[in-house]
């Protein structure tokens, strides 16, 4: 008996233990200032390359982060033959060099942080290694987008479907979801998350997502990139319905019509790179954002060929369907660069440039469910959740002791455990907090003490039956047990029921009120047992 | 020794008649909520509707007179307008579906009408297709009813005998049909925060009904030579200041929740609140009497089989 108890304490000690460990990094990172959150979590959305960066970046002098910043600016092309660069030592420029390739949204946060003092820094990465192991929050409660995305499979064309059976239709998903993680990334958002659901679905999840309409642009947008020669000479019949063989016609933003060939010259799965640079030439003060792309040989040789060979007619730059733009062919174009204009902002362009280098989707696709929760209503919520968690708390806290005296005192740090090692377990398993699951944690703490009360109902029972205070406490915790046990499993029934049915927030309820209810199984049935047995001889039972 | 209920010897059982008739009428609410429901003749959200919901938030207090008359006159008459705890938050819900689109139109409105006078934020939008709020109408269903035969199968294997599993799955199914058609009687928002409330309820309204099949189970083995009736009123009397204070310990964290807690939970709460009352309801008026009429039902059998020998 003494040793199975002291085996009992030592286990109950190291839960408890790992809880608190568990929990310790949730704690601190509550105690950072809000400034220091964002600094941590915007850190946290770089690559591990672009972290290897700041170092570097740190020890470099003034002078030479301001070329760098200059530089930077600049288009690969352009930087290679500017003034600035020529002009500086080839030691400075291979220092230079691995930063102008970091996306702009990268140089930003390392600049940032380069600002601060070493100590300062030092103390961030620390701080940025505890934002890993902070509790997960749902995007009900931090904010963001969940979208799910249909793939739309009957416009695949006849041929695809004829060449392809139902194993390549899975590939068409895959494909798709591979394209739309590649331009995720490029987002700036952190822990993205994008999984296939169903046969032909994908549920993208944007945590702290701030501008849902640029979401949907690098997400819903196709981006099939064409060029195709123009035919203005018979524009003027085509409108009146006479459209010449293997001619279509499309539209511009405009709504002006250009009479296209159906057959591109090239597409954009040729290209090797997309990046936004800004066209001086096109006069004056102000600088357009353009977009240029470079080809890689296939179809740098196929652009030769369309351009040479169409001197002074039109080449339509075709997106999803839509002209974007028709220069006129000057010359013959040998290098495999192009350039997309339009009244691009700066982010448009960005965005561009990055859907174009992840590549067109296989099939089209279509957002059929969003759901967006801005970050003062997730804040919010979790101020509500812990009030009423703790008022829930304290009232059935008070009513256990008022009801059961001493023992219910003794359910009470039963609970208390319980809330301890249900976090704690939270933060182990990974498990994702949200609006529900704060309401099933609040379950929790009414349905776990009820295997105490259960408990205390039965000893009261035996001893109104006569037998002696130790007896009747382990009677009472013997004949309750099963009882416990299966008032218990009903509930994980239908919580396991509703984890596979449920989507993002149900689950979350799932999930917090299942492991509530098997830790209170431990705390209600070990834990306050063990309080009981500390006392070897009882004269009175205060119950 | 403090205790909500001493001692008491009422007979629960004797009354199960007007308890039948009072279950039957609210399986009955819950059956025609359910067909309801499924006709969409109910407050459905997007969830299963489909359609758009916008929370916003403004900065001053506004009218929602105004609100429908500025989206009126752009050409939104289909919309309905709720104010959430404060006058500030307004929910606009319609069946209208423009993922990515409407909103933006919504917030453009607002922009142009309030500008800089009433500056405010769209703090939530759920923009839902009709094909998923289709398909998980039946996922639901489907959920609700494997939740059931599972929590069946689980009572007989526990108890052993198949008519304990068929008592805790009428009174299980009861309850949440009883919850389901107060809860359309009220017109309140049929979404998945309900589901997820039925269902925890019909995993939780069987705590009660355990803790009493329980004692009945072990009161038959004493007391082997009372009748059976009269074995089971007792037990019920026996557990039922326990079957009392589980109950209401779960309602207390419940009302706080329901008061200090988000008002996305708000629904979720005050149903399952129901629940748990109707629960407690059921494993004494409904579980425990079924047993007693699978009694004189088997017992009419084999003095049938008896009276053919």
């Amino acid at each position: 008996m003494r040793r199975n108890m002291r085996w009992n304490i030592s286990f109950i000690l190291i839960v408890s233990g790992l809880s608190i460990y568990y929990l310790l990094p949730t704690f601190q990172w509550c105690n950072m200032a809000q400034s220091e959150r964002d600094m941590v979590s915007a850190w946290n959305t770089l690559s591990t390359s672009a972290k290897d960066r700041l170092s570097e970046l740190c020890v470099l002098s003034k002078e030479k982060k301001k070329k760098m910043l200059v530089l930077s600016q600049f288009t690969d092309e352009a930087r290679k033959t500017s003034s600035l660069w020529l002009s500086m030592p080839k030691a400075e420029q291979k220092d230079i060099e691995p930063w102008c390739k970091l996306p702009i949204e990268d140089r930003d946060v390392l600049k940032k942080w380069s600002t601060v003092s070493t100590e300062e820094r030092e103390k961030l990465t620390k701080k940025a290694k505890i934002a890993n192991k902070v509790i997960k929050l749902g995007l009900d409660l931090r904010g963001g987008m969940h979208l799910v995305l249909e793939v739309e499979m009957p416009k695949l064309t006849e041929k695809d479907k004829e060449d392809q059976g139902k194993e390549s239709k899975k590939n068409v998903v895959d494909q798709a979801l591979e394209i739309i993680r590649n331009r995720v990334d490029k987002f700036g958002v952190s822990e993205p998350v994008i999984q296939r659901q169903g046969e032909n679905r994908i549920v993208v999840q944007l945590p702290g997502l701030k501008d849902p309409q640029r979401a949907f642009e690098l997400i819903g947008k196709t981006a099939l990139l064409e060029f195709r020669l123009v035919d203005d000479a018979r524009l003027e019949a085509a409108k009146d319905g006479d459209v010449p063989d293997g001619y279509e016609i499309l539209y511009d933003n405009e709504n002006n019509q250009f009479l296209v060939k159906k057959e591109p010259e090239v597409t954009g799965e040729y290209l090797t790179n997309a990046y936004v640079d800004s066209n001086q030439n096109s006069g004056g003060m102000s600088r357009r954002m353009v977009v240029a792309l470079q080809f890689n040989k296939t179809g740098a040789r196929k652009f030769a060929r369309a351009t040479g060979g169409h001197v002074g007619e039109k080449l339509a730059i075709v997106l999803d369907g839509k002209v974007r733009s028709a220069p006129v062919i000057r010359t013959k174009i040998d290098g495999g660069n192009a350039i997309v204009e339009g009244n691009f902002s700066l982010q448009e362009a960005k965005d561009l440039a990055i859907v174009l280098r992840a590549g067109a989707l296989p099939a089209p696709i279509k957002i059929i469910e969003n759901r967006m929760v801005g970050p003062s209503l997730g804040r919010d919520s979790i101020n509500k959740g812990v009030v009423a968690s703790i008022m829930g708390l304290i009232l059935v806290v008070l009513f256990m002791a008022v009801y059961y005296k001493l023992s219910g005192i003794i359910a009470d740090i039963g609970l208390l455990g319980n809330i301890l090692m249900m976090m704690g377990a939270m933060i182990a398993v990974s498990g994702t907090l949200t609006i529900p699951g704060i309401a099933g944690i609040i379950l929790t703490i009414g349905m776990s003490v009820d295997s105490n009360v259960l408990i205390f109902e039965r000893i009261r029972e035996e001893l109104r039956g006569g037998k002696t205070i130790k007896a009747a406490i382990d009677a009472g915790y013997k004949k309750a047990f099963w009882t416990v046990v299966d008032s218990h499993v009903t509930t994980l029934i239908t919580a396991w029921i509703l984890f596979v049915f449920g989507t993002g927030p149900i689950k979350g309820f799932a999930v917090t009120l299942s492991i509530g209810i098997i830790i209170s199984l431990f705390t209600a049935m070990v834990i306050t047992k063990v309080i009981f047995d500390l006392r070897k001889e009882y004269t009175t039972l205060s119950i | 020794m403090m205790e909500l209920i001493k001692n008491s010897k009422i007979d629960f059982v004797g009354k199960r008649y007007i308890a039948f008739v009072v279950s039957g009428i609210l399986s009955l609410l819950g059956i025609i909520a359910i067909i309801q429901i499924g006709l969409g003749n109910a407050n459905l959200g997007v969830d299963f509707a489909g359609g758009t919901l916008v929370e916003i938030r403004f900065d001053k207090p506004v009218e929602l007179s105004e609100i429908r008359g500025i989206l009126a006159a752009k050409d939104m008459h289909d919309v309905e307008l709720q104010e959430i705890g404060e006058d500030k938050r307004i929910l606009i819900r319609t069946r209208r579906l423009d993922i990515g689109n409407l909103t933006t139109k919504i917030g453009d409105i607002f922009k142009e009408s309030f500008g800089t006078k009433n500056p405010f934020k769209i703090e939530r939008t759920e923009e839902v297709g009709p094909k998923i709020g289709a398909e998980l109408k039946g996922k639901a269903l489907w959920a609700v009813f494997w939740a059931i035969i599972a929590l069946m199968l689980y009572i007989t294997v526990r108890f052993k005998q198949p008519r304990f599993g068929v008592g805790a799955a009428v009174a299980t199914a009861h309850d949440v049909l009883a919850a389901t058609g107060i809860y359309w009687v009220c017109n309140r928002e049929v979404n998945l925060l309900l589901i997820t409330a039925l269902l925890t309820l019909a995993g939780y309204s069987l705590t009660d009904t355990v803790v009493v099949f329980d004692r009945i189970r072990e009161n038959l083995r004493l007391r082997r030579k009372e009748a059976y009736d009269v074995i089971i009123n007792s037990s019920i009397n026996e557990v039922l200041s326990r079957t009392f204070v589980t109950s209401l310990t779960v309602l207390i964290v419940l009302a706080a929740l329901l008061i200090k807690g988000s008002q996305v939970t708000f629904d979720f709460c005050w149903i399952l609140m129901l629940g748990v009352v109707i629960g407690t309801y059921s494993s004494i008026f409904v579980a425990s009497p079924i047993l007693i009429e699978w009694d004189k039902l088997m017992a009419k059998k084999v003095i049938k089989v008896l009276s053919k020998k």
